[in-house]
């Protein structure tokens, strides 16, 4: 091996370094498009759109099913029975303490709109099942009251609430 | 694969590993101290970029698998939607069906590069016919991926191709059935299309493993065609072979990147566009630009037993190749007038390609049946003969006095 | 080997010669269409909005009674890239379509269309659109990557270093300018009109086109020629909605490569120069 001068050495060395910072450059950028497809797809984004439901057809007490980006929305038309039992529970004492006031839209409490999925491991829970008046999940026996809050079982959150809003009194927008 | 004595990792944790699976070493003696030819010219960089692009199709290919439904009724509409909604979709897409063509452009030459510098003789016959056999499982692999488009060319394509196998006396027809699953070709037909063509290219992967496996025991073949005599005339792969593999890697991807961005529908056909029809044969038929001189042989022989036997001859033919040419002479440097013969071949293969999109009528033909006949001659009786005839040019004593030698 | 060489040359020429050989005996003969200049053609081709908006009237008017576009929803009018509706504006012109679906019960139903719907076909079904010309006018989802004709060698591999890969829009707009009478002593068949660029010049479509039919928004020529040329184009994007994207990244890809090759050059000349 021929001695090579340190100023050549340095220059040889800048030169390794360009290529293999370019060339890793462009290995980095080119996983962008292969991990980038694995999410949703525009047709499918575009089918997750807002979807608006009509409430007038559903009655006093009455629980309803619709899908929003394939997740079972619950939409319950709450009695006069189920908005107490719901707003006299002692918070502080829930496994997720959530007052029933911020689980409603304000001045639209006799509407509940939540997504139908148990927080445990993931099972559609039962209507007017369990204990308290809400909903029961077969699966593990989590309960729900009529706020669909959690209060017995293993299930950790209360049933999460979807992005909506009232459109007008009888219209909802979800998502 | 020889024992690792040379490799003495300074990591512990490698140390560890070496003792109990020894892929350190293997790698270090396969691709990192492996003795290299020092004349290899940039017509051996072709290897390398095989394996790329055989990676570049799997990756490409997995993905699209994860967006691609192969049923009659949905697969040509799930290519599109792959096209127009999958993220980078059209990307990846592209870059699959433009990276088969490069794929076969860079097996062409290096297949051509095998022919001029005597790469398939004695002792590289096994690594030879084993590139026969990738080559082989190429085209099938090829054949089936465009037949999953399912647009009209996709399907008359395997209409055609299906149906030689009905050339075959007495079984014929039951083997076309058997291979259509049904009484043309339809949704099995695809589907099992569908599943053998996720499926070969690992098998390519395996006999790449079994070819990289046969050139190491043998070592390369260089463009002096002499064996290394002494430590004179080789280098290590890494970093000397491994960087000229790069370059051309990269001045190769510019080339696909210019189709792939550029004209990413020059090589395909328009008709496939066209959402098979069943009842409707398109005004031509063509296979991809990669099959085009075989579709000239096929058709320059008028009995469909005679040209289908001509087909698979002229591919089965390149297996011999080490037992037909004679001479003892491996590269063409030295050989003057198998050179000619040899560009004379490469201009034939040229013209049966572009006879093969040309009507069989006329004369087409003619220039065909005269091309397919100098392509078999040049096999079976222009290469055993030259071994005999030909005056060869002295050889050079060794590979570093044909590289340093005239400059000494 | 003195002897090899003029025989060499004679046959290297005589193959080259033959490949300038005109094709003769095609199954049909196809008139090659004149080259237009296009917005979207070259490496630093893009689509002209608004001659994709004009593009889109023009099929929203004429073609669409007769072909669909199955594989185009409302919502790609407002991608990036394409006529450059907004999502508001794309809504609007979803709502206006009637779209089938089911009621709640299962009863079929029409409503108005979403952005998320593709657009509607005029016909049922293949039969019903064979029904009107004999033939079921093709969904023009891909039409103007279907359609093409030979440049024959050497041309093909001067489009290779060119880029010419319009070969479907200058065929679309050729044709729909290219009714004409037949000329004397053609067979014009039942129900078939003359056409100077159809392969075999008999096309079941009547003329789509003439002047003044569609109102343009803006100071277009209203003729016959200009509805050609921007119906093409709307097509091409129709088929190819990512041309945009597709060139503006293929420049940097290929800036970057030609940095990285020249890198990897001059790496290996470092390198190699310890040997020799």
């Amino acid at each position: 091996m021929t001695t090579v001068s340190s100023a050549e050495h340095s220059r040889r060395d800048f030169l390794y370094i360009a290529t293999g910072a370019v060339g890793a450059v462009g290995a980095a950028a080119a996983l962008v498009p292969l991990i980038a497809q694995m999410n949703p797809d525009a047709s499918t984004i575009a089918a997750g759109a807002p979807v608006e439901i009509d409430l007038a057809p559903i009655a006093d007490g009455q629980i309803v099913k619709v899908f929003w980006r394939s997740k079972p929305i619950f939409i319950s038309h709450r009695t006069k029975k189920e908005i107490e039992e719901a707003q006299k529970v002692d918070v502080a004492n829930l496994p997720d303490p959530e007052p029933d006031s911020e689980r409603v839209k304000q001045g639209h409490d006799q509407w509940l709109v939540v997504i139908g999925i148990c927080t445990h491991l993931g099972c559609i829970p039962l209507a007017h099942q369990g204990e308290y008046d809400g909903w029961f999940c077969p699966c593990h026996g989590s309960q729900y009251d009529t706020a669909g809050r959690i209060r017995k079982g293993p299930a950790p959150k209360n049933l999460p609430l979807p992005p909506y809003a009232f459109i007008s009194d009888s219209k909802i927008r979800i998502g | 694969m020889r024992g690792n004595s040379t490799y003495q990792p300074t990591n512990s944790v490698l140390q560890w590993l070496e003792k109990r699976l020894p892929i350190g070493g293997l790698v270090h003696s396969s691709f990192i101290a492996y003795p290299t030819p020092r004349n290899l010219n940039y017509w051996w960089t072709f290897g390398g970029i095989l394996s790329f692009m055989l990676g570049v199709q799997i990756i490409t290919g997995i993905i699209l698998a994860m967006h691609y439904t192969p049923h009659v009724d949905m697969a040509f509409r799930s290519v599109e939607a792959i096209m127009r909604d999958v993220n980078f979709g059209w990307l990846l897409r592209y870059l699959h069906a433009n990276g088969a063509a490069m794929f076969f452009l860079a097996v062409y030459i290096h297949m051509f590069r095998g022919l001029y510098y005597g790469s398939y003789k004695e002792p590289r016959e096994v690594l030879w016919i084993l590139g026969v056999i990738l080559y082989l499982l190429m085209m099938a692999t090829g054949f089936m991926g465009y037949v999953l488009v399912w647009g009209q060319m996709s399907f008359w394509a395997a209409t055609v191709i299906t149906n030689l196998f009905s050339a075959i006396p007495g079984v014929g027809d039951a083997i076309v059935t058997w291979l259509w699953g049904g009484y043309a070709v339809g949704n099995p037909t695809l589907n099992r299309f569908y599943s053998l063509h996720y499926l070969l290219p690992f098998v390519i992967a395996g006999v790449v493993v079994l070819h990289v496996w046969a050139l190491h025991v043998t070592g390369q073949n260089n463009p002096t065609g002499i064996e290394p005599k002494s430590d004179q005339d080789t280098v290590s792969f890494t970093p000397y072979a491994t960087i000229k593999d790069g370059f051309l890697m990269v001045c190769f991807c510019i080339l696909f990147a210019w189709f792939v961005f550029y004209i990413p529908n020059f090589l395909g056909h328009s008709d496939n566009y066209i959402p098979a029809n069943p009842a409707v044969t398109p005004s031509e038929i063509v296979p991809e630009w990669y099959y085009l001189p075989f579709y000239a042989i096929l058709r320059s022989i008028p009995n469909k037993l005679l040209g289908v036997i001509a087909l698979f001859g002229s591919i089965g033919i390149l297996a011999f190749l080490p037992w037909l040419d004679t001479s003892k002479v491996r590269s063409a440097r030295y050989r003057p007038l198998f050179r000619q013969f040899f560009w004379l071949f490469v201009i034939a293969a040229v013209g049966l390609g572009w006879l093969g999109t040309k009507p069989p009528e006329g004369i087409y033909v003619i220039l065909a049946r005269i091309l397919t006949f100098y392509y078999f001659a040049f096999f079976l009786i222009v290469l055993p003969l030259l071994g005999i005839f030909e005056k060869t040019k002295p050889l050079p004593n060794s590979i570093s006095e044909s590289v340093l030698g005239a400059k000494a | 080997m003195n002897i090899q060489r003029p025989i060499f040359a004679l046959v290297l020429a005589g193959s080259l010669a033959a490949m300038a050989l005109p094709a003769s005996a095609q199954l049909t003969e196809q008139v090659p269409p004149p080259r237009l200049k296009w917005s979207f053609a070259g490496p630093f081709g893009k689509y002209d909005q608004a001659q994709l908006q004009r593009g889109f009237k023009i099929y929203r008017e004429v073609c669409a009674n007769c072909h669909s576009m199955d594989m185009l929803s409302f919502r790609n009018l407002a991608d990036a890239g394409g006529p450059g509706f907004s999502e508001a504006q794309a809504e609007a012109v979803a709502a206006e379509y009637k779209v089938k679906d089911l009621d709640d019960l299962g009863n079929p139903i029409e409503r108005a269309g979403r952005l998320a719907d593709h657009f509607p076909a005029p016909f049922a079904n293949e039969l019903a659109a064979k029904a009107t010309h004999g033939v079921a006018p093709p969904d023009m989802s891909t039409l103007a990557k279907a359609r093409s004709y030979s440049r024959g060698f050497p041309w093909f591999v001067f489009d290779m270093v060119t880029q010419y890969q319009e070969h479907g829009p200058d065929y679309i707009a050729a044709y729909l300018n290219g009714y004409k009478d037949a000329p004397k002593g053609f067979v014009l068949p039942e129900g078939g009109h003359y056409n100077e660029y159809f392969p075999g010049h008999t096309t079941a479509m009547p003329p789509p086109l003439q002047a003044g039919q569609v109102t343009y928004d803006d100071a277009s020529p209203q003729t016959a020629e200009q509805y050609s040329k921007d119906a093409a184009a709307f097509l091409m994007w129709a088929a190819e909605p990512h041309l945009d994207a597709r060139k503006r990244i293929g420049f940097q890809v290929m800036i970057f490569l030609i940095v990285l090759a020249g890198l990897m050059y001059f790496t290996k000349k470092k390198v190699w120069s310890a040997v020799h």
